[in-house]
């Protein structure tokens, strides 16, 4: 427990230091939480009221930039993130039945993570691999042409017990 | 400085020879498509190679187009071009042809009856293509400068800097009839014209690369495949308007167009073609990535000059217009990448030249996405005006299995062209007319298994998602629209919400502030006129023709024509179908969630689509 938290005060320092830099070469609030999220990996309240700070900005005001755009987690994501692929080309050749059947299997929505924090569900508009859709991905590997019949055993690569 | 003709000549010989010279040469795909199917181990165990075998060079390229057959590469000076290679024919085809020089005919996706080698641009989805944009993407190493300046790269901007007036600059674009690839469709000559007469000591110029529209991956392609001619068309606009920063402005969804950009502008600057004194010819020109977050209204210009400030992406209301309060409340030069990056080409070759391409009122080449039902899913370039069937069937292959009911283009902004209107040319107007509209470019083909009230939900679905909230008419209108073709969908609705329907559309479209409200009512409309009678169908009979409606459907296996094959069972995943093999199955409608896998996995057309089965 304690590495983990010299670990945590670590990482905010490294951002500390970079967030600086950004702030003298006249970076937005976006940039900054665009660093912030890939140094700590999502966005929380110790690191909007850093961010506030360096900026000289509210920290409401950089909340609102967070919290408009999805690709910022203000939340701490699961180890492995799936996204389903909701895509037009995917949607018509049966993206909603893959979903259904992940969100089955785990127990959790779009947007939300198992308990045992092991994996995020989030859905996304078209990852431009049509072709092979429809698709889902697994912290980037993409899988082609899923059926739902196929997902238990996709997610099972990835530990899931049932 | 440097000299353009020099670099030229020298590697002109690597990109124009591969299909003559001695040495051999792969080209492997890069693309996105191809990259999901692995094709990045392929060329790592061929970079290996490359280093064991003499005259033997492997080079990654972008998007080939033809996803469908991916991972694909071509293998010079054959010019052979093998599909869907797994690990196992990698190791076949460097045994065989490369050490051997023997052809792997079983994997050649470009040969006759009589296993001839036919050119790839003889082959059917080649021929009627037309590639001005795309002509680098799938033939030169991308992040190589000195493969893009041996096809002509950079010369264009040499030409507008040594030879050219900004005026005389925008004279070519606008006699060339270019319109905004965006979507829109606005004549490019005039936002230039519009860039450069506004006041203003400092100005931008920006590039939309936020491509959002679910289904099309025109952009991305450009980008990943011929980055330096976005980057060349800038400069050339930041010399026009007088600009000395640009933007590019891109999804952080696409990993790959980001890195390929970065390093990309990072080249361009090391050999002088960006930054301060570009080529020494007097020219201060800088440009920055801005990396999106994740949403879809941001591709609309003021919310994207907004989110490049770094704010919430919102849109302003227009006027004023980003030409003459843009960014930072600068003047500002925005558009597409696809647009941009037929402006080195026009430059080059003259505006008679690229006038001759395409329609009265379209002029030029269009990059479509091809996707849905169809064969051959792609990336497609083709002259304006070609029509939707030389598309759908002489291209991409037609629709496997069934039958093209219609071609969805613009995605959530857009509309459908049904069928019967498949020899309508595409263009600008002609879409418009028919209520579609050009789009960005993606192009979903439906058959008559799609739902068109279920596709008209499904994006009206997105664009409630993806509204941003500012503005009433498309915050609350969207999210009515969409519980309206709920119920309809659910067997509830009455003729009487068709009405109400079409009018809450003509509100939200006439009251909301920026072009995804405006358009978001599209799909609704366009398939209203054109398929009114399913919409009926779904009221009035409490029935979905297409099978797709989930509470106004069951699904029963007819006796008479089921095998016994079992396939259906196989891909049912409630285990709801029973039988022995090779006698009629059953399905356990207690079990059955009415996903429509039998219906679509069987092969004799014995799953039958019954009405509401309550």
């Amino acid at each position: 427990m304690e590495k983990n938290e010299k670990k945590c005060n670590n990482k905010l320092n490294i951002l500390e230091s970079k967030l600086t830099v950004l702030k003298s070469e006249g970076a937005s609030s976006m940039v900054a939480l665009q660093c912030a999220q890939s140094v700590i990996g999502y966005i929380n309240s110790d690191v909007i009221n850093m961010i506030a700070k360096i900026f000289g900005e509210k920290p409401e005001a950089i909340y609102s930039v967070a919290s408009f755009y999805p690709l910022f987690k203000l939340q701490k994501e699961g180890k492995h993130i799936i996204n389903v692929c909701t895509g037009t080309a995917c949607f018509v050749l049966g993206a909603e039945n893959i979903l259904k059947e992940v969100e089955k299997l785990l127990g959790i929505s779009d947007g939300e993570t198992t308990p045992d924090g092991l994996f995020s569900l989030t859905t996304v508009h078209c990852v431009g691999c049509c072709a092979n859709a429809p698709v889902m991905t697994i912290d980037g590997k993409v899988y082609a042409k899923v059926k739902a019949k196929n997902v238990e055993s996709i997610l099972s690569e990835w530990g899931y017990r049932q | 400085m440097i000299d353009l003709l020099k670099i030229k000549n020298k590697y002109i010989q690597d990109v124009d020879l591969r299909k003559v010279g001695g040495s051999r040469q792969v080209l492997i795909c890069g693309g996105s498509s191809c990259q999901a199917d692995d094709s990045r181990i392929l060329y790592e165990t061929l970079k290996v190679k490359e280093k064991e075998i003499k005259n033997f060079k492997v080079v990654r390229v972008g998007c080939m187009g033809l996803c469908s057959k991916g991972p694909a590469m071509i293998v010079y000076p054959e010019g052979v071009f093998y599909e869907k290679v797994s690990t196992n024919d990698l190791n076949t085809i460097i045994t065989e042809h490369i050490l051997n020089g023997r052809i792997v005919f079983s994997k050649v996706y470009n040969k006759d009856a009589d296993e001839n080698i036919v050119p790839l641009e003889k082959m059917p989805f080649f021929s009627k293509q037309m590639k001005v944009v795309l002509k680098n993407c799938g033939r030169i190493d991308p992040l190589n400068i000195n493969e893009y300046i041996s096809q002509d790269g950079y010369f264009a901007l040499e030409k507008c800097l040594k030879s050219l007036t900004p005026d005389e600059v925008i004279d070519i674009i606008s006699k060339s009839g270019l319109r905004g690839r965006g979507g829109a469709g606005f004549p490019t000559g005039k936002k230039w014209m519009f860039t450069k007469t506004a006041v203003g000591d400092t100005k931008y110029v920006c590039c939309n690369a936020d491509e959002g529209d679910p289904g099309a991956f025109m952009d991305r392609a450009v980008l990943e495949g011929n980055p330096y001619a976005v980057i060349e068309a800038m400069t050339i606009a930041g010399y026009v308007i007088g600009a000395n920063q640009g933007y590019i402005y891109v999804r952080a969804e696409y990993p790959l167009a980001v890195q390929t950009l970065t390093q990309a502008i990072a080249t361009a600057k090391k050999v002088g073609l960006l930054g301060k004194n570009i080529m020494g010819l007097g020219l201060d020109f800088d440009i920055e990535l801005r990396l999106g977050g994740g949403v879809f209204v941001c591709g609309e210009e003021t919310a994207l000059l907004e989110s490049v400030e770094g704010r919430r992406g919102e849109p302003r209301p227009r006027p004023p217009y980003p030409a003459n309060e843009g960014l930072y409340g600068k003047p500002t030069l925005l558009n597409n990448v696809e647009t941009y990056a037929n402006i080195p080409n026009i430059i080059l070759n003259g505006a008679e030249w690229y006038n001759h391409i395409g329609t009265d009122g379209s002029k030029g080449t269009k990059i479509f996405s091809v996707g849905g039902k169809i064969a051959n899913t792609g990336l497609v370039e083709v002259p304006m005006g070609i029509t939707i069937k030389e598309i759908v069937e002489d291209i991409c292959g037609g629709v496997p299995g069934g039958k093209l009911k219609a071609v969805q283009t613009g995605g959530p902004s857009g509309g459908c062209i049904p069928a019967r209107y498949a020899n309508l040319p595409v263009d600008y107007d002609s879409l418009t007319q028919i209520g579609a509209m050009m789009g960005s470019g993606g192009m979903i083909v439906l058959d008559d298994k799609t739902c068109m009230v279920d596709i008209a939900k499904y994006f009206i679905g997105f664009s409630v998602s993806e509204s941003c909230g500012k503005c009433t008419p498309c915050r609350i209108g969207n999210k009515r629209l969409y519980e309206m073709l709920d119920k309809i969908t659910k067997g509830k609705g009455s003729l009487e919400d068709l009405d109400k329907l079409k009018f809450l559309c003509y509100e939200v479209k006439q009251n909301s502030l920026c072009g995804l409200g405006q358009c978001s009512p599209n799909p609704i409309l366009s398939t209203l006129a054109h398929f009114n009678d399913e919409y009926v169908e779904h009221v009035k009979n409490k029935r979905c023709p297409a099978g797709v409606c989930r509470a106004l459907v069951s699904y029963e296996i007819d006796k008479s024509k089921c095998v016994g094959c079992s396939l259906c069972a196989k891909n049912c995943p409630t285990q709801a179908i029973s039988g022995e093999v090779k006698k009629p199955f059953v399905i356990d409608q207690k079990k059955c969630i009415k996903c429509g896998e039998c219906y679509k996995n069987c092969k004799f057309n014995a799953v039958k689509i019954g009405g509401d089965s309550k």
